[in-house]
């Protein structure tokens, strides 16, 4: 009996709701654990290293670092695919807005699914499909061009469609639009409609029950629409290198060269390093300021709302200054660690004392 | 052995982390007994119920059923079938499907099986129904449906968890009326979880009332009415009024208690009348709605009266409630009355008389 | 707002969103090597060169491999862990499985980078192998999200019905919840295998000399004579997504009929 007693105690730990729950995770979770967080490890491992040549030195340094951030190359790639990803992300959100709101509000039960679905179809086809698709659409001897000296508007093909920063937004946007619809849809789903009736029985007129009710509680799911799409464009490799030209060209087409045309793995994953780093502060700091507004915006009224609404353009005229003077100043890995160091503070404070209320993530 | 209970719990306990929500329960039910667990949300009837149907583990204690310890026994291999709040009908199965689940195992051949299932379906009132799709059944159906498939089975006991809540108040006080036929032609050991007092009442032989994880009181229905073990079980089922009382220092003698009680005056109750033991000093008198008559003709002779003044009316049709102060207590009563032909009803501000007797009250100490 | 204004913008988001693609079969059957309006009549003669391109043969056959073997493996691997997420409470769930969604969010370049980097560092040579890996990783947590839909619609008393009614648990299993979670299963099966057929940037990174069909096709894009069969491979490409969607959207809601709910609404 004495020696049965470890194996039962195991044997129960297994069977009940969190061993069996564990058990069942594992093999996703290991899969997981070994063909992406160790992976990422060995990324930012790398990014400490040097490439001499054929082989990896293994000595500590961070000079990777250094020559990414002064080299104003990947700074101007970096920036613009930062600013690439913003616009896109602010097109697809605002344009999605509206189409979900009328699919959540307008659209009869029975048939939202149907809508659902023909707005879901594109984005399960061929991505690279896709952007190619929009490069013909663009080219100097393509439909739109055509089309438009077809109708006498133009004597000469624009060349400017084609091969530059605005292509990618164009592009990227097209093809990220179905990941906005979605999360603002459910937010909007959740929305209990009796309270847009109380509101408009409080005297409320429409708009600004859409302003006081509809739009702070579809906050979640804008936001969440926000990472979805910022994230995945932020990385982007193929509409860039398709549509984009020398002026369009992202981070990720340099990661892609140091690696396979440079044979520089460790500037390579150098780069991977800092670009999810300034996406995810980036994204941390966006969360945390739209929090604050929309907590303070509920709190204050008159001139102090004004100061709070501009108090963020401030803030981002600050960072701005930081980076373009503070490593002249300070020195460049000082300037950068204080500037990261502050955005995290900041937010993490915000994150934690400012009530989640319902703009949950 | 001969009379032991075909259920017995032995100082059960069940912990959820630090939650301790079975306290040393136990208690023994009877073949062939209708036995209710009742009690609010949270009091641990339900937890008990899946205890003894095998899906949840004790912490302590024992379960035995038929003289069999059930500890480590699998819910399918318990003589007991479980009818789940929410039914539990298999969405994908047709309705005989459904109830002739638990025989596939069975060592039948498939016309006994068939013909079971029929007598089943019969016995819940549903014999043309077997070839529905089981998604498509109303409520009061599903309910048939999960009692025959349960009883098809023929377990010791059939454990039911609040069957009749997700049920409209028409079709439930049909259901409780015919579950206790089903119950009686069948002479299986029901166990009902309720947390409607009203329908642990009209249905069962014995009720077990459960306060945070600990049972309050055991008894037959009119016990539990008539006699609550507390104060807490007396609001619990039915009405009671509460005034207080103090206990005579002489107090507590062979010939009774001696009690004043505000609003009705100086008395002596059995001490049959007073759960656990009586003291001199501050004391509470439970006395239900009914107990205390409105004398419509001033006239009528009353060992006992008091006196108060009508502040409320409550008609219900056949019955009114009155809310009534009575001269010398402190807060208003609950005082029930049936409406009867030729008798009007009461004014508000009115004052009227009222008879009560001395048994019908109940003393807490 | 009202609905007129609204249901405008949506019709035209709605054609913007599909303009791209109907290009596709235009061009395709376009008897025109350029691309570019006014079309030049009808012909099959690109999708006859498909037929004579042992090169693409190769492609769809490493395409179809890869595809099967992902939608497979995620579909296993989230079958596993949807039922613990729905199911059962274990420490740091949400963390657990927020981690493995994370790939949904991640640049694929990030991912395909990393996979490489170790790949390379450990010495294996990118394959049909690697490229599975990678999809898998990918598909996983639509799989989960797919049918956690399908585990969530499942009442839990179901489960408890059975086996209190005496059957085992492997019984409960087979005549219980597989039959009211096969819709979902078949769903998350087609799904990955179509995730996997059209994704490029892993497949790219990986492949080595194995080359999927939009690695193929990615080659192709640099030849302009060769965009009129690019633009009938696409064709086929996006048919057949459409296709197996359509499947994947039949099977989910015949799962939701089955358990007897109102559909509301999409995949995820």
């Amino acid at each position: 009996m004495g020696d049965r007693r470890p194996v039962n105690a195991l044997s129960k730990a297994l069977r009940s709701d969190a061993g069996r729950g564990l058990t069942l995770v594992s093999p996703a979770l290991i899969y997981a654990l070994l063909l992406l967080a160790a992976p990422l490890a060995v990324i930012v491992l790398f990014s400490f290293w040097t490439q001499n040549f054929l082989t990896i030195e293994r000595v500590f340094t961070l000079d990777n670092y250094r020559t990414a951030l002064t080299d104003p190359l990947y700074a101007t790639l970096m920036q613009r695919s930062i600013s690439i990803a913003g616009m896109v992300t602010a097109v697809t959100v605002i344009l999605a807005f509206p189409v979900a709101y009328y699919i959540s509000f307008y659209v009869r039960p029975e048939r939202k699914s149907l809508w659902l679905f023909l707005i879901t179809i594109p984005f399960w086809t061929s991505y690279l499909i896709r952007v190619f698709l929009w490069r013909v659409i663009l080219a100097f001897d393509g439909p739109v061009n055509g089309t438009l000296m077809g109708f006498g508007v133009i004597d000469q093909p624009l060349p400017w469609l084609l091969y530059n920063a605005t292509a990618v937004v164009i592009t990227l946007a097209h093809a990220f639009a179905p990941f906005a619809i979605l999360p603002i849809f459910v937010a909007l789903e959740k929305i209990d409609r009796a309270l847009l009736e109380a509101s408009r029985d409080l005297g409320e007129s429409p708009a600004m029950t859409f302003l006081r009710v509809t739009l702070p509680l579809a906050m979640p799911g804008v936001l969440a629409a926000v990472l979805i799409v910022f994230i995945p464009t932020v990385g982007d490799y193929v509409t860039p290198r398709l549509v984009g030209g020398s002026g369009g060209t992202m981070i990720a087409n340099m990661i892609y060269a140091q690696i396979f045309d440079l044979n520089d793995r460790p500037m390579g994953a150098t780069l991977a390093v800092l670009a999810m780093t300034i996406v995810a502060l980036t994204l941390i700091w966006a969360i945390s300021r739209v929090r604050l507004w929309l907590w303070l915006g509920g709190r204050i009224s008159g001139r102090a709302r004004l100061l709070v609404l501009a108090a963020p353009v401030a803030e981002i005229a600050l960072i701005g200054w930081v980076i373009g003077q503070g490593p002249a100043i300070f020195g460049l890995i000082p300037a950068l660690l204080a500037l990261a160091g502050a955005v995290l503070v900041s937010s993490a404070a915000i994150l934690f004392s400012v009530p989640r209320g319902r703009f949950a993530v | 052995m001969t009379d032991a209970p075909l259920i017995e719990i032995e100082g059960v306990e069940k912990y959820y982390g630090d939650y301790h929500a079975l306290r040393g329960i136990t208690a023994g039910i009877g073949a062939g007994e209708f036995f209710s667990l009742l009690g609010p949300s949270g009091c641990g009837k339900t937890t008990l119920l899946r205890a003894i149907a095998g899906f949840e583990d004790i912490s302590a204690g024992r379960i035995l059923i038929a003289g069999r310890n059930m500890d480590g026994v699998p819910p399918n291999r318990r003589p007991t079938n479980l009818v789940f709040q929410s039914y539990a009908i298999f969405p994908h199965l047709s309705v005989a499907e459904n109830v002739g689940f638990g025989l596939r195992r069975a060592e039948m051949s498939t016309a006994d099986k068939r013909r079971a299932v029929g007598e089943a379906l019969e016995m819940v009132g549903l014999g043309q129904y077997g070839g529905r799709a089981a998604h498509a059944l109303s409520g009061g159906q599903r309910q048939r449906v999960a009692l025959a498939r349960a009883l098809i089975l023929k377990p010791k006991v059939l454990l039911l968890d609040e069957p009749l809540s997700a049920l409209d108040k028409k079709m439930r006080e049909q259901m409780q009326v015919e579950l206790r036929r089903l119950q009686r032609q069948v002479g299986i050991t029901f166990v009902l979880v309720t947390h409607d007092q009203e329908e642990a009442l009209i249905m069962s032989d014995r009720i077990a009332v459960m306060f945070e994880g600990e049972i309050a009181q055991l008894d037959a229905p009119e016990a539990l009415y008539r006699r609550p073990a507390s104060r807490k079980v007396g609001e619990f089922i039915g009405m009671m009024n509460f005034l207080p009382a103090q206990v005579g220092v002489s107090g507590v003698t062979q010939g009774g208690i001696a009690v004043e009680v505000a609003g009705l005056g100086p008395t002596v109750l059995q001490s049959a009348q007073c759960p656990g033991a009586a003291r001199p000093g501050a004391a509470e008198v439970g006395v239900r709605p009914e107990s205390l008559t409105v004398l419509f003709d001033e006239g009528t002779p009353a060992a006992h009266r008091a006196t108060g003044r009508v502040d409320e009316i409550t008609y219900y049709g056949d019955m009114t409630y009155y809310e009534i102060t009575l001269e010398g207590a402190p807060k208003s009563v609950q005082v029930s009355a049936r409406n009867m032909p030729g008798r009007r009803l009461l004014d508000r501000g009115e004052t009227v008389a009222l008879a009560w007797d001395p048994s019908s009250l109940v003393l807490f100490c | 707002m009202t609905a007129r204004p609204l249901f405008i913008f949506a019709g035209l988001y709605l054609l913007v969103l599909y303009a791209p693609i109907v290009l596709l079969p235009l061009f395709a059957f376009n008897d025109g090597t350029v691309i570019a309006f006014p079309l030049q009549g009808f012909t099959l003669d690109w999708f006859a060169a498909l037929l004579d391109t042992p090169a693409l043969h190769d492609a769809t056959l490493n395409s179809l491999i890869i595809a099967v073997s992902t939608a497979v493996f995620a579909t296993t691997l989230g079958l596993f862990a949807a039922r613990a997420a729905t199911r059962y409470r274990f420490p740091l769930k949400g963390g657990i499985v927020g981690f493995i969604m994370l790939p949904l969010v991640l640049p694929e370049v990030i991912v395909a980078i990393s996979l490489l980097v170790v790949l390379m560092q450990i010495g294996i040579d990118p394959g049909l192998w690697t490229i599975i890996l990678g999809h898998t990783l990918i598909s996983t947590p639509f799989a989960i999200a797919i049918l956690q839909g399908s585990f969530s619609n499942m009442d839990n008393s179901l489960e408890e019905a059975a086996i209190d009614l005496g059957e085992t648990r492997w019984g409960t299993f087979r005549l219980i919840t597989l039959p009211l979670v096969t819709p979902g299963i078949v769903a998350s099966l087609l799904i990955c295998f179509t995730i996997s057929l059209d994704e490029f940037i892993i497949a790219f990174f990986l492949s080595g000399n194995a080359p999927t069909l939009p690695v193929y096709l990615w080659g192709q894009l640099r030849f302009p004579a060769r965009l009129p069969v690019v633009m009938a491979l696409g064709t086929i490409l996006v048919a057949l997504s459409v296709i197996l969607l359509m499947i994947a959207e039949t099977y989910r809601r015949r799962g939701l009929r089955r358990a007897g709910l109102k559909d509301t609404g999409g995949f995820l």
